[in-house]
């Protein structure tokens, strides 16, 4: 912890008695906030202390204690550690101010953690379910919640191990589906919600012609959940003026899998390979995002070969995203596919050295605790020494050459979409999304970890915050990319890859970890916490693509719906992560 | 197959040799059929991304007639179900498929499609889109392949050729019903279903009574 944040900490209490304690529990940080002041506090914090970003908000439940907890994670936005806040409340009539009139960025978070924990947030401006439907009976990440197929609080489930005895949940259920009604339902008099008050927050008006010109009246567009444009299934309700956007609201939750659930229920090591379907296209980034949280709540640290052949990977997983994120949205742009297959090629190439290291060209689930799974394979050397020193850089100058004058680029990205440095901030905006901004806050530079530090580069950051600028540095964090890429690969040393002997079960001791890494879409981070069981009580995932469409509605409103498309394919979301 | 129109078992007279095809009506309008399958633009999740890979560069299915991706269901002949199949999901998926004009088909592809795969125990999963829509191909994997996915789509080809014009369901008199589309309740309800839901409910609350109704006695 920095010397700021220790001096921040010690005058916290002083400035606050009473108001602020500090977070006793065994392996637990921060401070303990009474929730009725918490406003008048992270005001404080983010006007004099310059905690200006806040990064991640979420619910926990601590069922046998019978209180809900809303853990806060504050960064300055010019570098440094956390500072992790809680505030409580009882279970039973769970609320907490909200955070939105401080920090915009909680609006999504903190509607997820009604959704989930049915903890209200006070003075939310649209607090409505964001993940499940209005009108889903109970908050499902409620301890004592249990979902239609449940078998047991964590596995190992006795039924699969050591019993070994398979049957299929199908057979065990009512209506042999994955669903359950509560008592005394009766399906015939059920109203279903209908997006209504979905629609009501959109505020339509009718503007009545003036003698001169015509009456007109906003119109309601909903785009997706299955659309072309949405990049999976996202849906955007915009409410259209002619054709230029007056109001915009996001709608997810169609691809929600229940991560977090499931991740409850798994033991530790069970969930490395789930974290590789959160953001599907850089596998290998999600995994090293929950290796850092677990192995800080360990105390263990990876060999060096380990931390070469992590950032080798995470730098990979990055270079193709972005390849791939840019020819999508020249797709979207409406240069149809040829941009798209020049970055498939690519990232064709490099999905072959994830699948010579792990097995599986998408989901690689190659991290573990204190190490990785696997040495690099005979020959696998030489060709990403290739492709780092060769094939990559000239490619990438293509694609440069090919793409970044290109008229329709420019004049459709260009002062499109804008959203400014202080917007960024407060919208908890994070990754290319905020360093095309004009805030060069890189994780890897502003709160190193692994070996971030020994490697020589820059922090990639353009200042107009357009569609344009969001494309420029995608590329230009290509090409830092590979400058890291070729000095791991020019030091990585011999060695062991994993510390210790490689454990099914391993033995994670009580406490509470953050553990983030600067994704290729932006700051993932993995709340964990373990209370010595196998299994993590609580797990939770900051995602990127979700934080990140909070400033959607401010970038697009005043533009034309057609540019909508664009600026959420400049944003680079992708739904397995947003939805979990 | 142009060696197989070319002799169909029948005699042709020498000046007509390779002047004439002759074959059986199913085998030219299934011919027809399976080589341009066009499938809908629809991607789920995790295996949506293979699915472009497979339309992309290195593995490009417009070698077997696949090319045309169609945004809109009117133009699709296949729904390649990409990914995982949610509670909020399964009503747009129906109402798809209900969309499609026959002839259509349905290829799950992933394991979570085809039985909910490593989400199945979610609450919001459904496990398995067959529970609501006919599936014709189900192909294995997490996230298959794109050979795996080839695999799958030259095995529906090979189910295509074995259709007959005389039996396909879309030209018998019937009128093809279209499949009730689920509404969201306080979970998933497939409204075919609704007297037994309704009886489910009914009975869970008389147990939960009844057993509340014990410890009271008891404590009398």
């Amino acid at each position: 912890m920095s010397e700021l944040t220790t001096i921040v900490e010690n005058t916290l209490e002083t400035r606050f008695p009473e108001v602020v304690v500090r977070d006793e529990r065994k392996g637990y940080e921060g401070f303990i906030i009474q929730a009725e002041k918490l406003v008048e506090v992270v005001t404080k914090l983010r006007d004099d202390f310059g905690y200006d970003y806040l990064s991640s908000v979420t619910g926990v439940d601590y069922l046998p204690e019978g209180k809900m907890e809303v853990v806060y994670h504050l960064y300055k936005s010019t570098g440094g550690s956390a500072l992790v806040l809680k505030a409580q409340t009882p279970r039973e009539v769970a609320s907490v101010p909200s955070l939105v009139p401080v920090y915009p960025g909680a609006e999504l978070q903190e509607r997820e953690a009604w959704d989930l924990y049915g903890i209200h947030f006070e003075g939310h401006p649209d607090l409505r379910r964001i993940l499940m439907w209005e009108g889903f009976h109970g908050h499902p990440m409620r301890k004592d919640w249990q979902e239609a197929y449940y078998e047991e609080d964590s596995k190992p489930y006795k039924s699969r191990w050591p019993d070994g005895e398979v049957w299929r949940s199908e057979d065990k259920n009512t209506f042999h589906k994955n669903v359950d009604y509560p008592a005394g339902f009766d399906p015939e008099t059920w109203v279903p919600d209908g997006d209504a008050s979905l629609y009501a927050g959109l505020g339509r008006v009718v503007k009545p012609g003036n003698g001169g010109g015509l009456g007109t009246e906003q119109v309601v567009v909903n785009m997706g959940p299955q659309h072309p444009s949405t990049h999976g299934v996202f849906r955007m309700v915009v409410t259209l003026d002619g054709e230029t956007i007056t109001a915009l609201k996001p709608v997810m939750g169609y691809l929600h899998r229940n991560h977090e659930k499931i991740g409850e229920r798994n033991t530790f090591l069970q969930n490395m390979p789930f974290t590789d379907r959160l953001d599907y296209l850089s596998s290998m980034s999600n995994n090293f995002g929950y290796a850092l949280a677990v192995e800080k709540l360990m105390g263990v640290k990876p060999p060096e070969r380990a931390e070469y052949l992590r950032v080798i990977m995470a730098e990979f997983t990055r270079i193709s995203n972005h390849i791939w994120a840019i020819g999508f949205l020249l797709n979207d742009l409406g240069a149809y596919f040829t941009p798209m297959l020049y970055a498939v090629e690519e990232r064709e190439l490099i999905l072959d050295i994830f699948e010579a290291v792990s097995g599986s060209r998408m989901m690689c689930n190659y991290f573990r605790f204190g190490g990785v799974a696997r040495d690099l394979p005979e020959g696998v050397y030489e060709k990403i020494r290739k492709l780092v020193y060769d094939r990559l850089p000239r490619k990438i100058d293509e694609l440069d050459l090919y793409l970044t004058n290109n008229e329709i680029l420019r004049s459709r990205g260009e002062g499109v979409g804008i959203l400014t440095p202080d917007q960024a901030i407060a919208y908890s905006a994070s990754g290319p999304l905020l360093r095309a901004s004009g805030v060069p806050y890189d994780i890897r530079r502003a709160d190193p970890y692994s070996i971030y530090e020994r490697f020589d580069f820059d922090v990639a950051v353009r200042y107009h915050g357009d569609i344009y600028d969001r494309y420029m540095i995608r590329l230009d964090e290509v090409r830092q990319s590979l400058r890291i890429l070729q000095q791991a690969v020019r030091d990585m040393p011999e060695g062991p890859i994993q510390e210790g002997k490689p454990q099914y079960q391993v033995r994670v001791p009580p406490g509470e970890a953050y553990g983030r890494v600067e994704g290729p879409k932006g700051e993932l981070g993995y709340y964990v916490i373990s209370n010595g069981k196998p299994n993590p009580w609580r797990y939770h995932v900051r995602a990127p693509s979700f934080v990140n469409l909070t400033p959607l509605e401010i970038m697009c409103v005043g533009n034309k719906v057609a540019d909508s498309v664009a600026i959420l394919g400049s944003i680079d979301i992708v739904l397995g992560e947003t939805d979990r | 197959m142009s060696e197989e129109l070319n002799t169909p078992g029948y005699e042709i007279p020498p000046e007509m040799q390779g002047q004439v095809a002759i074959t059986t009506l199913d085998k030219i309008y299934n011919w027809g059929r399976r080589s341009s399958l066009w499938p809908l633009m629809f991607g789920l999740a995790c295996c949506g991304i293979e699915m472009i890979c497979t339309a992309a560069s290195r593995f490009d299915f417009a070698r077997f007639g696949m090319e045309v991706m169609r945004p809109s269901p009117r133009q699709s002949d296949v729904m390649i179900v990409s990914g995982t199949v949610t509670k909020k999901m399964i009503p747009q998926i129906v109402r798809l498929y209900n969309q499609m004009p026959e002839p259509k088909y349905v290829v799950a592809m992933g394991a979570c499609a085809s039985g909910g795969g490593p989400f199945k125990e979610g609450y919001n999963v459904v496990s398995g889109v067959d529970k609501y829509i006919p599936v014709d191909v189900y192909i294995p994997g997490c996230p298959p392949t794109p050979q795996a996915l080839l695999n799958g789509l030259i095995a529906l080809q090979k189910k295509i050729d074995k259709q007959s014009i005389k039996e396909v369901r879309w030209y018998q008199k019937e009128p093809i019903e279209a499949i009730p589309i689920p509404v969201l309740g306080p979970d998933i309800m497939d409204p075919r279903e609704y007297a037994s839901i309704r009886e489910y409910a009914q009975g869970k609350l008389e147990s939960e009574s009844s057993s509340a109704a014990v410890p009271a006695e008891e404590a009398a």
